[in-house]
């Protein structure tokens, strides 16, 4: 099950400059697991462990299909092969 | 250093006093590789806040989609800064994720929506460094590369 993730200019020191990357998985947890197998550290720049879990780093966008994933079960969101992931790190700030 | 045209600054200058009190926020992009500021785009602050600025996520996905079949890149990535100077706070830096891009930053602390001088500084955000560039304001964008 191939599916292509898009990987922003920010990530890239994790995949040798390549500007999207194959990954395998039923869900987005799975996917995120086989990035990281295959570009160590990665994983950590995505998702944060809350406690009660992991869960996607709030400032981090993820889109299935250019669907924001927060809408469709976040790290449970289903994939299918073919698929294609867009990571895009939010552009946000400001003075508080 | 930041060269910036005439027309470009005083649209960044005249949108960050026309959202006060809110923050404004937006990019100026150019082709890859080349450091030239050519085009404006007006972002809305989704989080609609004096203290805070976000691009919506469906914005965001759509304006990089737009970039890469432009092949363009973000140049400059700007914001406002409604009530403190015009420096990257601990959130700015913490969030900076464009590491090629030149960070602006427009105070409009001291005359808000009102006619009158803002600061208006860039920076670049690199692994949590903040390094102060200085601006060149130029009638137009010289054709060599700025570096």
């Amino acid at each position: 099950m191939a599916i292509e993730v898009r990987i922003p200019t920010i990530l890239r020191t994790y995949t040798g400059g390549e500007k999207a990357v194959p990954a395998e998985g039923a869900n987005l947890s799975a996917v995120i697991d086989s990035l990281e197998a295959n570009h160590p550290g990665i994983k950590d720049r995505l998702v944060e462990d809350k406690g009660a879990g992991i869960e996607l780093r709030r400032f981090v966008n993820v889109y299935i299909n250019d669907e924001d994933v927060r809408f469709i079960g976040s790290l449970e969101a289903e994939l299918a092969d073919g698929d294609q992931i867009v990571i895009l790190p939010a552009v946000a700030g400001g003075a508080r | 250093m930041l060269q910036i045209d005439q027309t470009t600054y005083d649209a960044i200058v005249e949108h960050a006093k026309r959202d006060h009190p809110v923050e404004a926020c937006g990019m100026v992009v150019g082709p890859i590789g080349a450091d030239r500021a050519e085009r404006l785009i007006e972002m809305v602050n989704a989080a609609g806040s004096p203290t805070f600025y976000e691009y919506d996520s469906t914005d965001l996905l759509r304006l990089y989609r737009e970039l890469d079949d432009r092949d363009e890149e973000p140049v400059v990535i700007y914001h406002s800064h409604t009530a403190t100077e015009a420096y990257p706070s601990v959130t700015d830096i913490n969030l900076a994720g464009e590491p090629g891009a030149h960070y602006v930053l427009v105070s409009t602390q001291e005359h808000g929506n009102n006619a009158g001088p803002v600061e208006f500084r860039s920076y670049r955000i690199i692994d949590g460094v903040v390094t102060e560039e200085s601006v060149e304001v130029v009638t137009k964008l010289s054709t060599e590369e700025t570096g």
